[in-house]
């Protein structure tokens, strides 16, 4: 695989990194000025990652086709081929995208009234002793409980199925932001917070210079784990109800025992979430901008 | 006797024909041409700002149920335009009786006055230059200039050009959009120079700002600390454990001692200004260190012989 990459880069090397569309792009193109043979890091990294889920597919692949059975039993997998054609059948019809569209819905709804409540909740914790003694109780009894625990009593509490799935999904999302928040806020330093009252800063304005942008990078982190949370959340979600959502898919899927379909479902589900953390990254990106150089001082 | 004379417009203008031999002459230009809102500026005449007087105070910490003394009873009067050192060994209270007269520490004991005024918080007439990093990280150096100005309610434009002004002062008008996680030591300390600066404090609070700094940077920045004050006029404490750096810089000396925290001595600097480097190794530098020198050791001593005392 090494010797593969290396030849990438030595005839290659310059034309992949010119289309290079990251932020990156323009240290990118200076190191690919100085050094012509070497692909830059980042590209090279992104190119082992790749590399490494074609080699699962090629390992999955060699173990359905011989029907490897050793203590794992891929007898009865179907491989990457059946599931690929699976795959283009489902992309072809309405459904599937109905699917995917009612669970984004959803993330999104849940998604959004979790960052608002988590990082206000975080806030409101970080600054007030009394109000992280009162709330803290209730976020540790609460956090372990597994999304799928809650569908009786979601199903008990909220007007409707579709309310009821949206509040799991939130849930889920929750508590990774608020206690990411919780720790950012707290962490303030306190030589700035010093450093902006002698500058004649009010509470507020020390909130929104100092503690709001200090706690950021620690808000980010959560909001991220929060995103994957929420798309694990969902698909316990979708197992109550529903006649659309990508984790209902899955699930009737299974009791059909439609296998390729079983597999469609979870790649789709592990996709999705990893796109959709991505997308909480990049748009909280310009954010952080500040943290260029701060960890290699 | 600098500060009774500042105010007069001829010694003004003489110390502004002097400085402008000095290299920093562009920066006193542009000093020339600050906005200075009369209520805030220092140099205001008829109404001198920057008048600290300590009277009495003491600041003890709570310490695992135990009480703690970090300054006793310190009584001193500052008068405004003076610039005053403040040194003593490591952990003798400096930073204490600092925080106090900023207003981050309440004294336990005693009453502290800025202009007449009793100390009760930290306010933007009294600008603080700390010794670890302070800048905001998340701001660009001109945003973290701009602050204070922002703060006082200064318009966003109004604000800006403050800090422009400011950073031509200390020099580092070219990374007015860095991030300060890019600057080395000594710049991020000049900018914080120039955000303490621009709310035209009348009292400049500073904690060993050049206490990280190489020799050569940090004998550079104390030759520029002293152009700006001399232009600005107002009253500096200064924190230090550098003797060299102490009679350098000050008008007069406070010599702190730890056990508990106490000013010993109040020696009074009378070396010309402005003051270059040259003066390092003239005799009356010489003489005025050595007896900066034999106070402390005989007090060290003393404090020694009185722990001795106690123990056996
Ligand atoms: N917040 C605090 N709580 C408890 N004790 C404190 C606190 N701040 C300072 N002290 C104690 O007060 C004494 C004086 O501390 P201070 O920081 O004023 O010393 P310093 O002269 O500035 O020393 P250095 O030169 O090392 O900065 C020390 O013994 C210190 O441990
Ligand atoms: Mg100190």
């Amino acid at each position: 695989m090494s010797l593969n990459n290396s030849d990438i880069g030595g005839e290659a090397g310059s034309p992949v990194i010119d289309q290079v569309d990251t932020p990156a792009a323009d240290t990118v193109a200076t190191m690919a000025r100085q050094a012509p043979v070497r692909l830059p890091e980042t590209v090279r990294r992104y190119l082992v990652r790749v590399l490494a889920l074609l080699a699962a597919l090629l390992v999955w692949h060699w173990a359905s086709s011989r029907g490897f059975n050793l203590f794992i039993n891929f007898e009865n997998v179907p491989g990457p081929l059946v599931v690929g054609q699976a795959l283009i059948e489902a992309l072809s019809s309405a459904d599937f995208y109905l699917h995917i569209l009612h669970s984004l819905r959803r993330i999104a709804v849940a998604y959004v009234v979790a960052v608002v409540l988590g990082v206000g909740l975080g806030i409101l914790m970080g600054r007030s002793r009394l109000a992280e003694d009162i709330i803290t109780p209730y976020i540790e009894l609460l956090r372990p409980i597994p999304a799928v625990a809650w569908i009786p009593l979601a199903i008990l509490m909220m007007p409707s199925e579709e309310s009821s799935i949206i509040f799991i999904t939130f849930l889920g999302a929750l508590f990774p932001i608020v206690i990411n928040t919780v720790h950012g806020v707290e962490q303030t330093p306190k030589v700035l917070v010093r450093a902006a009252r002698s500058l004649g800063a009010s509470n507020a304005a020390i909130l929104r210079h100092v503690v709001l942008p200090g706690a950021l990078p620690s808000i980010v982190a959560g909001l991220a784990i929060g995103m994957g949370v929420a798309w694990f959340s969902l698909l316990a979600g979708e197992i109550i109800s529903g006649q659309y959502g990508i984790g209902y898919f899955t699930w009737s899927a299974y009791t059909l025992i439609q296998y390729p379909q079983i597999i469609i479902g979870m790649l789709m589900i592990g996709g999705l979430g990893t796109l959709c953390t991505l997308l909480i990254k990049l748009l909280c990106r310009p954010l952080l901008r500040w943290q260029v150089g701060e960890n290699d001082r | 006797m600098r500060p009774a004379t500042k105010s007069t417009p001829e010694s003004a203008l003489q110390e502004q024909t002097r400085s402008q031999e000095n290299t920093m002459t562009s920066a006193i230009d542009m000093i020339q041409r600050l906005p200075q809102p009369p209520e805030r500026s220092a140099k205001t005449p008829g109404g001198e700002r920057g008048h600290i007087e300590i009277r009495d105070v003491s600041v003890e910490f709570e310490r695992s149920g135990d009480w703690a003394t970090a300054v006793h009873r310190a009584q001193v009067d500052i008068r405004p335009g003076e610039f005053v050192c403040l040194l003593g060994p490591s952990g003798c209270g400096k930073s204490t009786l600092l925080n106090a007269v900023a207003g981050f520490v309440t004294p336990t004991r005693g009453e502290l006055l800025v202009d007449g005024a009793p100390v009760t918080a930290p306010g933007p007439d009294r600008g603080m230059v700390f010794q670890q990093h302070s800048l905001f990280p998340w701001k660009t150096v001109r945003d973290n200039v701009a602050f204070g100005p922002l703060m006082s309610g200064l318009g966003r434009n109004e604000a800006m050009s403050l800090a422009r002004t400011f950073l031509g002062l200390v020099g580092l008008s070219a990374h007015a959009n860095a991030f300060p996680a890019t600057l080395s030591g000594g710049m991020q300390q000049r900018v914080g120079i120039a955000r303490a600066l621009a709310n035209y404090p009348s009292v400049l609070l500073m904690d060993e700002p050049f206490g990280a700094l190489d020799a050569q940077t940090r004998t550079m920045m104390q030759e520029s600390l002293l152009d700006i004050w001399s232009e600005f006029g107002n009253t500096v404490l200064f924190v230090t454990h550098d003797i060299d750096e102490a009679v350098f810089l000050s008008d007069r000396i406070l010599i702190m001692s730890a056990s508990p925290g106490r000013i010993i001595a109040d020696i009074s600097v009378d070396l010309p200004r402005p003051r270059i480097q040259d003066l390092l190794t003239r005799p009356e530098f010489m003489a005025l260190k050595r007896e900066c020198l034999d106070l402390i050791r005989r007090e060290t001593l003393r404090a020694f012989e009185q722990q001795n005392g106690q123990a056996g």
